[in-house]
């Protein structure tokens, strides 16, 4: 009987060999995303294709896609401002407090989303703190697609920090030095050295969020008023599929949501790849 | 352009707190080379950096700064007009090597700014002065590290500075890139004839490219002189100490003699206590003792590498062991290996009266 025994004058690894952890890390993919993946297409082989065109082209959903996009995009656009500034803040400066606030950048990950929507709902209603404020200045926040774009924002401000920060840390203050001393004014030193150093990672951090708001559901459902046609969000259109026991029209809107998301990642990968060859050296 | 310094202080944080910086005045000629050598904490870097308006001088005392006849205290950085070349080369990383080097040239007001065509002339000469025009469309990432530094020193100079200012430049590289880049640093200091002031913690570096040493400690100036200077004549202790290597003997002075234990050594200084200090190469060892000196000691370790031998000697009348470098001559001839006792002879030594008075030399040849 022979057994394959770890060569000695192999490379010696701390984990198990290439095809033990390949192994174990296909057979945990295929488990947790490609399993319930294929059971989503498998779904909809019981319908043609005429039908499933009828079911994710439908005036309702179609109205759904637009609110989604439209507030994860201004979402998205948001929190890259923002996020950058925080990341900014967190890495740049000394002040006290600063470790609270950077661990309150994960706290939108770490609360239920349901929570999260609720207490915005609350703030924002025409009776809550933010809503007695907002309303008499004709800005209606809570049961409108601004509001959306708010529980949005908040669940996913911390894709677009915590892809920012560790590219700024890696950014030494003596290259902005740099930039100063060869008459670099404040502005072009910004948008010459420092953006383009953390443009990958700001651009990854925004699609990520705004991936991210495109299927959220349970942040933003309190808000959002639910009105079909004005604030209906897509995750919705299958919840309420779902209710209706139509899991085929279920999942083919789904399916819309899960190939707009991939193709948006993949194309981020893609795209953040050519940077990193060029930052290391080739060596990406 | 000369650089003028005068009643310059740095205090970090809240006033009160001990000073980086102790009021420094110090003034530069115009084409000098300068270096500013000191230990880590010294506030060399602190210096240089205000130097470049990279950092604000305290307001009290109120120093001033002044490059040739212009005052530059509340000129910002970016109008200084001067090079900086940092340690760890602090180049655009998602630039190619041209536009690193262009990088000065594109970012100046429109008005002012040289057209396209003289900007690319301008950069391609500058690169062939670093010997890099090969790789102008490669990106930092792909140089070495010396590499590296000769760009960022071209992009330095691509504005034409009359000051340049170096913050340990060779710091981060190997010893054989560090040498190369000295001698031809030197050698564009003397060609292109701009004023530089440059730090660093190594005293060869310092005694081997500086026209003159500024050394620090403490974030003040203990002396500053021409390397030759310097080193035949230190102030005080601490500038003997940083510059080389020292050997310590501490004893009792009585009838002429300085006595430690079974050491001896005859020397015309007061009765007491005193405390000599002497240069590894300025010890000869010997068989025998002489009239002058009896001082045994047993050899530790030999490293014969080199012009010199260095040879680690031991005794129970010292607190640290003493090194000598001896000629190879000596080394053969008294066929010197670990264990061996042998006698140590001092041709001169130097003693410093405690905190800063000057040195006595006296010969013993």
């Amino acid at each position: 009987m022979s057994l394959a025994l770890p060569r000695l004058t192999g490379r010696r690894r701390v984990l198990p060999g290439f095809g033990l952890s390949l192994g174990i890390s296909l057979m945990f993919v295929s488990l947790v995303l490609l399993l319930p993946m294929t059971s989503l297409v498998g779904q909809l082989s019981g319908i043609s294709l005429a039908e499933y065109w009828a079911i994710i082209s439908d005036g309702r959903v179609v109205a759904s896609y637009t609110v989604t996009i439209g507030a994860a995009a201004l979402a998205a656009l948001v929190n890259a401002a923002f996020g950058l500034l925080l990341a900014w803040v967190l890495v740049r400066y000394e002040f006290p407090g600063k470790r609270l606030l950077d661990a309150l950048m994960d706290l939108p990950f770490a609360l239920p989303t349901a929570v999260a929507g609720i207490t915005l709902a609350t703030l924002y209603a025409g009776s809550g703190w933010m809503g007695r404020l907002l309303e008499p200045l004709g800005l209606q926040v809570a049961y409108t697609w601004v509001g959306i774009a708010l529980a949005m924002a908040f669940t996913s401000i911390p894709f677009v920090v915590r892809t920012v920060q560790p590219v700024l840390e890696d950014l030494p203050q003596e290259v902005d030095e740099a930039a100063l001393t060869l008459g670099a004014s404040d502005a072009t030193a910004f948008r010459r050295v420092i953006l383009p150093h953390l443009w990958p990672a700001l651009v990854t951090g925004t699609g990520l969020a705004f991936v991210r708001s495109l299927g959220e559901f349970g942040a933003i459902i309190f808000i959002a008023g639910n009105m079909p046609y004005e604030t209906e969000i897509t995750a919705l259109m299958i919840f309420v599929k779902l209710q209706e026991y139509d899991y085929v029209g279920a999942s083919a809107i789904a399916s819309v949501v899960l190939m707009v998301s991939l193709a948006l990642l993949l194309a981020i990968n893609i795209w953040q790849g050519h940077f990193i060859k060029r930052l290391h050296g080739g060596r990406g | 352009m000369g650089i003028r310094l005068s009643q310059i202080a740095k205090t970090y944080g809240r006033p009160g707190t001990p000073r980086a910086l102790e009021p420094i005045d110090l003034e530069i000629a115009s084409g000098e080379l300068v270096g500013l050598l000191g230990p880590s904490g010294s506030g060399k870097t602190t210096l240089l950096r205000i130097i470049a308006g990279l950092e604000q001088a305290d307001r009290d005392p109120a120093g001033t700064i002044h490059f040739g006849s212009r005052d530059v205290t509340e000129v910002h950085v970016r109008d200084r007009r001067i090079g900086f070349v940092f340690q760890h080369y602090a180049l655009f990383k998602h630039m190619t090597v041209f536009d690193n080097v262009a990088f000065g040239l594109t970012v100046q007001p429109r008005g002012q700014r040289p057209s396209s065509g003289e900007i690319r002339a301008r950069v391609h000469q500058l690169l062939e002065m670093v010997q890099l025009e090969r790789f102008a469309q490669r990106y930092p990432a792909e140089l070495s590290g010396g590499q590296q530094q000769r760009v960022s020193l071209a992009r330095a100079l691509a504005l034409r500075p009359e000051v340049l200012l170096l913050d340990e430049p060779f710091g981060a590289l190997d010893a054989k890139v560090r040498q190369d880049l000295r001698r031809w640093l030197r050698h564009l200091h003397d060609e292109l004839n701009f004023t530089s002031v440059f730090v660093t913690h190594d005293q060869e570096e310092a005694l081997e490219l500086s026209d003159r040493v500024v050394v620090m400690s403490d974030g003040r100036i203990e002396q500053i002189d021409a390397p030759a200077a310097l080193y035949r004549a230190p102030a005080n202790r601490f500038v003997f100490e940083f510059l080389g290597d020292v050997n310590r003997l501490e004893g009792e002075v009585r009838d002429g003699a300085l006595t430690c234990g079974e050491a001896r050594l005859a020397v015309d200084l007061p009765e007491g206590p005193q405390e000599l200090l002497l240069r590894p190469h300025e010890l000869s060892l010997e068989a025998a003792p002489s009239a002058a000196a009896h001082l045994p000691m047993t050899v530790t370790a030999v490293v014969p590498v080199g012009a010199e031998v260095r040879v680690e000697l031991a005794a129970d009348w010292l607190a640290e062991p003493w090194l000598a470098t001896i000629g190879h001559g000596d080394f053969e001839r008294l066929d010197v290996r670990r264990g061996q006792r042998l006698y140590a002879l001092p041709q001169r030594w130097h003693r410093f009266a405690a905190e800063g008075r000057p040195a006595t030399q006296p010969s013993l040849a």
